[in-house]
């Protein structure tokens, strides 16, 4: 039987995150937890996230887990990074002045700014950015398998990712910019908005990612 | 393309049971909270708000149980309101499966806890519910103040002030009721709307006063609303989340359908 860990480091959405793969498993163990044994054991690791990326960052090394993901992606096991999950991955985020994050894919976290609008129609955006926004697939993946192109994803966040390479780019969205909606890179996947919070859309894609080989 | 207006169908809770009277024609037992949900969910709803009215904080564990049931069913955003007044109850709820919690007299009584939860939870899952009734005279410049315990007990915190204060302390979002409205189904009252939402850099979500699809337009496009929230229309099947969803699209809102 196989199973996915589900990393808690007390910052996190996971009971959502975990309820969620529940909700689509067939079969496959769901595990929350901080243990490096239960860790390396999983199949699959979801890297979930939420609040400010400071204390994030603290939490997950103090619990060990920087080292723990960074072996993860080193053993081509599937990796789904979420929202503060995601920005984690990256090298620099922009938060909190500064915080050094765990350089896993190189580009940092911006913040959207306090003055932003809508270059179309001139309407002010609100920060956080929140609510539905659709995602455009920029290239077919496993994780977008049975997910139509431009569908809508729950997003809830004030500051966005930007790779070194763009082409590492999986999904984008519009809000006042174009900003990184889903990132990937061979065995890693990670998404700014909520799969778990995303109904249809983004339960398919917790059934992906417990499907996927962590090849693309 | 872009981000969607969002509309919430609100449910009050009493030790939890649904109240208020919601009616599903095909639902036998319309006060399960978790029916509710997931037929909103099946709707179209883009998030769901949970008031707990529990008059007894014995009973408030109920609450918790309901979400916990809410939340491995229906995979949108839950935002629970009534009786967080400690960390620990914001903790409970957000364990329980809430992605936010609504702070209303607790924010009033002791404005630091809003920060304090800010911090420790981060903003996104602070909201701050503001209910507002109108002070001003007619004739007189517009002016709201804030009431608490529902409505019932003036403040004598200006609106306005309130809001922009709340944000500075960390809530990243706003649930503003006008409590002169709540109930009447004669429409938002507007100018608080578009006042609170311009003065404020979070979303902004309307209650109070929706009484046909075409108010929750009024609420974007006057209002300046980001999200609507409803109750009583949704509730006696008048009209459907999706309904509603498309009085707004054909207003030119962007909605997700």
């Amino acid at each position: 039987m196989s199973t996915v860990a589900v990393i808690d480091y007390g910052m996190g959405n996971l009971h959502s995150v975990a309820k969620a793969l529940e909700h689509v498993a067939n079969g496959e163990r769901v595990v929350v937890t901080h243990e490096a044994e239960k860790i390396r054991a999983a199949d699959r690791v979801v890297l979930p996230g939420v609040g400010a990326m400071r204390d994030c960052m603290h939490e997950i090394r103090r619990l060990g887990i920087d080292t723990l993901v960074k072996e993860v992606v080193a053993d081509g096991k599937p990796l789904l990074g979420v929202c503060v999950g995601m920005q984690a991955l990256m090298t620099f985020s922009d938060e909190n002045n500064g915080v050094e994050c765990l350089k896993i894919l190189p580009g940092h976290v911006a913040y959207f700014g306090d003055d932003l609008h809508d270059p179309n129609t001139g309407e002010r955006l609100k920060i956080p950015h929140m609510g539905w926004n659709q995602v455009h697939q920029t290239f077919d993946h496993p994780l977008w398998y049975n997910i139509e192109q431009d569908a809508r994803f729950y997003f809830v966040h004030s500051y966005y990712v930007e790779p070194v390479d763009i082409g590492m780019i999986a999904g984008s969205a519009q809000y006042g910019l174009a900003f990184t909606a889903a990132i990937s890179r061979a065995n890693v996947f990670a998404t700014q908005f909520h799969p778990e919070k995303s109904q249809h859309d983004g339960l398919q894609l917790y059934k992906n990612f417990l499907n996927w080989d962590g090849r693309v | 393309m872009g981000l969607a207006k969002r509309i919430i169908p609100c449910l009050d809770v009493d030790n939890g049971r649904v109240v208020k009277g919601v009616q599903f024609v095909e639902i036998r037992d319309a006060g399960d909270p978790v029916e509710i949900a997931r037929r909103y969910d099946e709707q179209g709803a883009d998030e769901l708000t949970f008031l707990d009215i529990t008059a007894s904080s014995d009973d408030r564990q109920t609450m918790v149980h309901v979400v916990e049931q809410v939340a491995g069913q229906v995979f949108i955003p839950l935002t629970v309101g009534g009786g967080i007044r400690t960390v620990d109850d914001i903790r409970r709820m957000l364990n329980a499966g809430a992605d936010k919690v609504a702070i209303n007299t607790a924010a009033v009584f002791n404005p630091e806890f809003v920060r304090e939860a800010a911090e420790k939870f981060g903003s996104q899952c602070i909201v701050v519910a503001i209910d507002a009734k109108r002070v001003n005279a007619e004739g007189e410049a517009d002016k709201w103040e804030i009431f608490t315990h529902g409505g019932r007990k003036p403040t004598g915190i200006d609106a306005v002030e309130w809001a922009v204060r709340m944000v500075d302390y960390g809530a990243g979002e706003i649930l503003l009721t006008s409590m002169d409205r709540d109930g009447t189904k004669i429409g938002f009252d507007l100018a608080l709307t578009r006042a609170i939402s311009d003065a404020v850099n979070v979303p902004v979500i309307a209650s109070g006063g929706v009484g046909n699809l075409q108010h929750l337009v009024e609420g974007v496009t006057e209002g300046r609303a980001d999200a609507v929230l409803a109750a009583s229309i949704f509730h006696f099947g008048e009209h459907t989340v999706g309904e509603a969803k498309q009085q707004m699209q054909q207003a030119g809102i962007e909605v997700r359908v």
